[in-house]
């Protein structure tokens, strides 16, 4: 499709907002979004969950991941995505959806659960996907150092380490420019 | 969000599809769908009218999930099904990673919010 229609949004784009639970995800999104954050479901099936553990599940069928995500018209004809990581870890069949074709990640941290962060920084890495990690300055929250932070997630030295307010809308925004400009430095 | 276990009962979800989960085409979250116009609308029924609805502006492939509240993997069937009959038109088909065209244009278009 080309613009011929009157609202011809013709090219789209994603972002993955990942962190672990209650670190901020959807109010990340929702800062951004120009929409209130909406929830798509998918459905586990033998198929894409070959080696899940179906046991307890009553009816495989109606095992489901749910995800937030929002919406950023960039101009007429370009809209952004976000897209909340499912809170369960064991949703990994998921995660592959989210970052095919994705420009990147966000990765929200809580410096009082770091360990939160090692399976996505893992997944990203196995997949070649840019990302940063976001703290997420929660009041109270202790302040630290980065090259201790660094040193503690173990984070490669070309991995960005900000640190945003996911509640304001120009602090998340920030966060997805820089990660758009990571992305960049590592595109041929 | 509900858990699994107290959701009301429901048609399980790849009856619609008559139980196909696989698409001809890779129809990425971010794919947007349209369809130009609302003729064919008065033939349609069911679930494909609801997205031949959704999909009169340009919409994502999640955000016709999320509105038709229908799962992910059935919209994809249903969509590729339509997109096959001339029903809706796909595009933007996303590659395994933006170029630098598409991450310059979401730079310059996030400086600008």
């Amino acid at each position: 499709m080309d613009s011929s229609g009157s609202e011809s949004a013709s090219a789209s784009a994603k972002i993955v907002v990942a962190g672990g639970f209650g670190v901020g995800k959807t109010t990340f999104v929702g800062a951004v979004s120009e929409i209130d954050p909406l929830v798509t479901e998918a459905v586990m099936t033998d198929a894409s969950a070959p080696h899940d553990d179906l046991s307890l599940a009553g009816d495989k069928a109606t095992t489901t991941v749910a995800m937030d995500f929002g919406r950023i018209s960039l101009t007429s004809d370009l809209v952004l995505y976000l897209f909340g990581t499912p809170g369960q870890e064991r949703f990994w069949f998921m995660w592959d959806d989210l970052v095919r074709g994705a420009i990147g990640a966000v990765l929200l941290a809580d410096t009082r659960r770091l360990d939160a962060c090692f399976a996505p920084m893992d997944f990203f890495e196995d997949r070649g996907l840019p990302y940063l990690v976001a703290l997420n300055a929660f009041d109270g929250a202790r302040r630290f150092d980065d090259a201790d932070i660094r040193d503690a997630m173990e984070l490669p030295d070309a991995t960005p380490l900000l640190t945003c307010d996911a509640r304001r809308r120009g602090s998340a925004k920030a966060m997805l420019v820089s990660l758009v400009e990571h992305a960049l430095a590592l595109t041929p | 969000m509900s858990a699994p276990g107290s959701r009301p009962a429901r048609v399980r979800p790849y009856a619609i599809t008559g139980g196909r989960t696989r698409t001809r085409v890779a129809l990425a979250l971010e794919t947007l769908v349209h369809t130009d116009g609302a003729a064919e609308l008065r033939t349609l029924s069911g679930e494909r009218r609801t997205i031949c609805e959704l999909c009169l502006r340009p919409i994502s492939v999640a955000e016709v999930s999320a509105r038709a509240a229908l799962p992910l993997g059935v919209v994809r069937v249903l969509l590729d099904d339509m997109a096959g009959a001339g029903l809706v038109v796909l595009h933007g088909a996303t590659a395994d990673r933006p170029d630098r065209a598409l991450l310059e244009r979401v730079l310059d278009g996030l400086q600008r919010l």
